[in-house]
């Protein structure tokens, strides 16, 4: 069997596809980061709290009301949004004209709230959320074993990802929203109605967190601190990728996914570590991040 | 007759007068600061807050209140904090309530990195700490505390002893380690690694993984190709919880056999019975044991609407255990107090016959259970078929092999 460095190749292919999978869930989140951050110039630190907030429904649905995945799939997103619109609406919308770190620390209490407000009611352990039928089982690639899941998680993080790109880069919708953040004023002076599209996209991107909560619950607990235990990483990914980056959040995101798998078979301990010394290199190098544009 | 009538009235009123003397001549004993103070320090809201946590705290309080909420007439207090699974939080903590609040005792303690500082803390103050939650055996041997650390309701000594000696004899005798990376996962690994060789089975190598990890797909990867009859899961928690998942979705429990070697209730509950059925695990309680332990875990569920784990259960035992002591010692002096603990035998529903050895293990009485099919189960909660009683001499670590400097053979 062919090695790399004591670690035989097939191994090492399948961790791979593993730290693919991982990628795209920190694609989705640092995606929705990098939209409201890029076109609002907020810095959502909520937006953990909403992922978790989004696996939450998706198990209510289920629970409480016997909605199945592929209906949580679109209704959990869809509420998320309606969350967001609330927070839009009723308080980030007084401080836009604020220095970022208030918007950074109101968003940052919400997070505490909601996740206090699940722990109180359903615990720290979290909830177990059955896979759907259909995914149950592995595909055998030869090299490893790949839930037949996790393929799905990768196909819909793609075309989320490029969708996203394409309407923010590509559209005129997305060229009324770059033109609405760099002067507002302007813009409404053409009669489009500014104050509505920030609050769609912000919606928008929370929205995002919340499907990529649902997509994570099968996977993992539904539980209130699984915001909290990859916010940060997701974090240090848009950092990297240059705040406000769309292509830059979607291309890092899935690399240090990929890093990230390396890692754990190179030097377990550091895997969590990783991506932060990553981060660190970067700022010193590039205080941008790496597609991000100096201002 | 009037006569009579107030001879007796007399009589009755000095009956009471001496007996009221008596009784408080009883109930005089030596507290410091007034009162006995217990504090419970776990952590609230982290991913072993439902392993101890507020459940803990609800324990502690049950006990004070079992006792009679009251010591020689002065109150009894319960203090909690949250240590977040830091050592230096813990510490902090710790260190102002023995020096500035006045605290007597600590109880729960999870966490090993945690409970190894609070132990060394207690024994610089000379303050009771008794750990519950925290498993590794250090606490007993390398770091023990004797006169003021007690170590009460598992050590990894006893969990690998119990599954991996059942295990190996059942045929899974080549073993490959999911390691939650600090002190408590090492001691496990290590001890669980000593079981199986001696048992005639080998390790066929670990993995570490940092604490709190999210996704252990890629571990368990390598837990697959390791080739390993068994993976013995050295973490805890969440952690558990998530590898359990993780394996199920791989396949990997279609060629190797699972092992959680320290699993409570509280994670099979998180789990469901679907993914965590079949799955052998080691317990020092469960609510479901004798009549007992449902009568008091129907009063804990009253308070906090959900089943008790041994835990929990442990901190109620041991906090009234320790009031016991302190009462029949007439006195919350440490040496005093602990010389009590270790004369009683603990008898409640936790433990019967339950020691607490001089250096601090308290042994008693190990069970070894398999998780429930879905079939089975008559409903939540109803989770375990006992497959085995071990008796506390053969499944805690003999004094005599203990590697604790005070009683260690030369």
């Amino acid at each position: 069997m062919t090695e790399i460095f004591g670690v035989p190749i097939q191994a090492l292919m399948g961790q791979l596809m593993l730290g693919l999978v991982n990628g795209s869930f920190y694609a989705i989140l640092s995606l929705g980061l990098a939209v409201i951050f890029g076109m609002l110039n907020i810095v959502n630190f909520a937006h953990g709290a909403l992922y978790m907030v989004g696996a939450f429904f998706a198990w209510m649905l289920l629970n409480y009301a016997g909605v199945n995945y592929w209906m949580a799939l679109v209704i959990a997103p869809l509420g998320v949004a309606l969350i967001g619109v609330l927070i839009e609406k009723t308080m980030l919308r007084w401080l836009h004209q604020l220095d970022h770190l208030y918007g950074l620390l109101l968003t940052f209490g919400l997070a505490l709230i909601l996740e206090g407000i699940f722990r109180e009611f359903y615990g720290s352990s979290g909830l177990p959320y059955e896979l759907p039928e259909v995914f149950r089982g592995v595909f055998d690639l030869g090299f490893m074993m790949l839930p037949k899941y996790r393929v799905w998680v990768i196909a819909v993080s793609i075309v989320l990802c490029f969708f996203t790109w394409f309407v923010i880069e590509k559209t005129k919708l997305g060229a009324y929203l770059r033109a609405g953040t760099e002067n507002p004023n302007m813009v409404k002076a053409f009669g489009i109605n500014v104050p509505l599209m920030v609050t769609l996209t912000y919606a928008f991107g929370v929205g995002l967190a919340g499907l990529a909560g649902v997509m994570a619950a099968p996977i993992y607990q539904v539980s209130p601190l699984m915001g909290s235990n990859i916010i940060i990483v997701v974090f240090a990914v848009v950092v990297i990728g240059g705040m406000g980056s769309i292509l830059g959040a979607i291309i890092t995101g899935l690399a240090l996914g990929l890093i990230e798998g390396l890692t754990k078979v190179f030097f377990p301990e550091a895997s969590t570590t990783v991506v932060f010394v990553i981060m660190a290199i970067v700022l010193l190098i590039r205080p941008a991040g790496l597609f991000g544009r100096e201002k | 007759m009037k006569r009579t009538f107030v001879t007796s009235a007399i009589a009755a009123a000095t009956a009471v007068f001496l007996a009221g003397v008596s009784t408080g001549a009883m109930a005089q004993g030596k507290l410091s600061g007034d009162s006995v103070k217990i504090g419970v320090l776990t952590d609230m809201s982290g991913v072993y807050a439902d392993y101890g946590g507020p459940g803990a705290v609800a324990a502690a309080k049950m006990a004070v209140k079992d006792f009679g909420g009251k010591m020689f007439g002065k109150p009894i207090e319960v203090v909690n904090a949250d240590h977040q699974n830091k050592p230096d939080i813990a510490k902090n903590v710790t260190q102002q309530w023995f020096d500035r609040d006045g605290v007597d005792m600590t109880v729960e303690n999870l966490n090993s990195a945690v409970a190894l500082t609070v132990q060394a803390l207690g024994k610089e103050k000379n303050k009771i700490t008794i750990v519950t939650g925290a498993a590794t055996a250090r606490m007993t041997n390398e770091d023990c505390a004797p006169g003021t650390g007690v170590h009460y309701l598992m050590d990894t000594i006893a969990l690998s002893n119990v599954v991996g000696k059942a295990i190996v004899k059942d045929g899974g005798d080549s073993w490959f380690f999911l390691t939650a990376d600090y002190a408590f996962g090492h001691s496990l690994e290590k001890d669980t690694g000593d079981v199986v060789k001696a048992a005639g089975g080998t390790v066929k190598g670990a993995v570490r993984h940092p604490l709190s990890t999210g996704d252990f797909s890629s571990f368990l990867l390598q837990a697959q190709s390791s080739g390993a009859k068994v993976v013995g899961l050295a973490n805890a928690g969440g952690d558990t919880v998530n590898s359990i998942k993780a394996a199920a979705e791989f396949g990997l429990t279609k060629k190797q056999n699972l092992a959680a070697l320290l699993m409570l209730i509280t994670d099979v509950h998180a789990i469901g019975l679907n993914t965590a059925q079949g799955l052998y695990l080691t317990e020092g309680w469960y609510w479901d044991l004798n009549p007992e332990t449902r009568a008091w875990s129907q009063k804990y569920e009253a308070e906090m609407k959900k089943k008790p784990n041994s835990n929990h259960a442990s901190v109620y035992s041991s906090t009234m255990h320790y009031l016991k002591a302190v009462q029949a010692a007439g006195t919350d002096d440490t040496a005093a107090v602990m010389k009590k603990m270790q004369e009683t035998p603990i008898n409640d529903m936790f433990a019967k016959n339950g020691k607490l050895r001089p250096d601090g293990r308290m042994v008693h009485d190990m069970y070894l259970f398999q998780v429930k099919k879905p079939s089975e189960s008559k409903g939540p909660w109803d989770y375990y078929n006992l497959k085995g009683t071990i008796k506390g001499e053969e499944a805690f670590q003999p004094l005599a092999q203990s590697r604790c400097p005070a009683f260690a053979k030369k």
